[in-house]
């Protein structure tokens, strides 16, 4: 490599940093608390007896996983304009990861409620608990054991999937690489850098969900 | 909701009625007919033991005493709740039975992520509404009670199999109950535990709990209990003392159940 190959990477490692910083991290980390709020919700419907609420939550984690996210995302920040809605970059890419999170979130989250046994329903029903109690005090906690290593997945994921937010101009990681790249040619370099501060990214969260495993496991016999 | 009156209360106006009714109780799954119209009566204070082999419909009379089971026709009365299953009931009549009891599981079904002092104070403290320092204060009582003070801290999975059935046994104590059901509570034991949660169960017993066990313990029927039922197929077959039932039973198919229980090969 020559010296002019290493100043391009000095001098673009800032502005690539902060793409990361303002636009892919903060895009996943919103994206993903309000899908899995989404997630949580759209599981708990399609567990609902009654068919409707179900059929719904169904159709909706159907259609999610159905479609290409990028097809999602071309939907909201082009498509809906033609119906008046108008939506700026960086929350049209909120919506279209929140809502993808949230279909594909929902399976893993009801698989886990399912995962939980009949017994721990009956038990804390005969200590007094109501539906609510139960779900928050005694079925979710031990539902997030079994749901942290699959969401951890999506989480990551997530972070990746957020560069197809480059397509509609929202200034992240990507963008910039693009960006930076397009004066000068420079594709190679740019896009190795890029993918680098992804894995570095990615790296740190492997890291972190090894550790919440290790939190969550506290409680179980090995 | 739930009265003080933890034990049977000789001074009661219903002293003299049992804490228990149940007339006609039918209950099918699909096919299977498990309930075939039982009739039953449970002193207060005293302790009922159910026998009879596996699909005989113990254990589902058991859960219809609290409305895990939902029967098809008859009546349930436990103390002052009854449940009259001419009319659908309502799902806040099902948890005003349910609230009369507590119980403990065969396979104890302790919340795993919880200590064994959360898991006896999570029904005072989140369902009754209890002060905390109160709750905790008699968890820890009633953990002391069946003898595991030192375990407050622990896991569920850091206990033996006898441990955890007796922190069940507590948490089942903490509501403050006016009955107290059991659902083969040894079965899943080890032998060698089997007999501190026969214990617990004997001290409860002599403190006047009213209790329905449903269990294979044929000596701890005739030492501990009062009345003693036999069902099979879904009815009872007889039912009376324990010397009795257990010692001379009239009915041939008690005969046979009890000599495959004592003397298995």
């Amino acid at each position: 490599m020559t010296a002019d190959t290493w100043d391009l990477v000095a001098s673009s490692i800032g502005p690539l940093l902060s793409g990361a910083v303002r636009g892919t991290i903060p895009l996943t980390l919103i994206s993903f608390v309000i899908g899995l709020v989404l997630a949580l919700v759209v599981a708990l419907a399609r567990l609902s007896r009654r068919r409707v609420v179900s059929g719904l939550a169904r159709a909706y984690i159907s259609l999610i996983r159905g479609t290409p996210l990028l097809v999602q995302l071309f939907i909201i920040f082009y498509a809906l304009p033609s119906l008046g809605l108008v939506i700026d970059p960086f929350p049209s890419a909120v919506v279209a990861f929140s809502l993808n999170v949230g279909g594909y979130a929902a399976e893993t989250i009801r698989a886990a409620i399912l995962s939980v046994p009949k017994g721990q329903w009956e038990a804390a029903a005969t200590i007094g608990l109501d539906h609510t109690l139960t779900l928050r005090r005694v079925v979710l906690p031990q539902a997030l054991r079994v749901a942290v290593p699959p969401l951890s997945n999506t989480f990551i994921s997530l972070v990746k999937d957020t560069s197809l937010a480059s397509t509609i101009m929202v200034t992240e990681l990507l963008r910039k690489a693009q960006e930076i790249a397009a004066p000068t040619y420079e594709f190679m370099t740019l896009y190795v850098l890029a993918a680098v501060i992804y894995w570095l990214i990615c790296l740190v969260l492997s890291a972190g969900q090894s550790r919440l495993e290790r939190r969550l496991d506290r409680f179980v016999a090995h | 909701m739930t009265s003080d009156a933890t034990t049977g209360d000789a001074t009661s106006p219903d002293a003299g009625r049992p804490l228990v009714e149940v007339h006609g109780l039918t209950k099918s799954f699909g096919d299977l007919h498990v309930l075939r119209g039982i009739d039953l009566s449970v002193d207060r204070g005293s302790v009922t033991v159910l026998i009879g082999p596996s699909g005989s419909g113990k254990t589902t009379l058991l859960r219809c005493l609290n409305s895990l089971e939902v029967p098809e026709a008859g009546t349930v009365r436990v103390d002052d709740v009854e449940l009259d299953l001419a009319r659908r009931p309502t799902r806040g009549e099902l948890k005003r039975l349910r609230a009369t009891s507590g119980m403990v599981f065969q396979s104890h079904q302790l919340f795993p992520h919880r200590t064994a002092l959360q898991n006896v104070t999570e029904g005072p403290v989140f369902a009754q509404r209890r002060p905390v320092a109160q709750a905790t204060a008699e968890a820890t009582a009633l953990l002391a009670k069946v003898g595991l003070a030192d375990k407050a801290d622990a896991y569920p999975h850091e206990l033996s199999g006898g441990q955890q059935q007796r922190v069940g046994i507590a948490r089942a104590l903490a509501l403050r109950p006016r009955l107290l059901l059991f659902d083969e509570p040894t079965s899943a034991l080890d032998p060698e535990t089997v007999g501190e949660v026969l214990a617990v169960m004997r001290d409860l017993a002599a403190e006047g709990w009213t209790m329905v066990v449903v269990t294979h313990e044929i000596r701890f029927a005739r030492q501990v209990a009062d009345h003693v039922v036999f069902m099979d197929d879904g009815v009872v077959v007889e039912e009376g003392r324990p010397d009795d039932v257990l010692g001379d039973p009239r009915q041939e198919r008690t005969r046979r159940f009890l000599q495959r229980i004592l003397d298995p090969l």
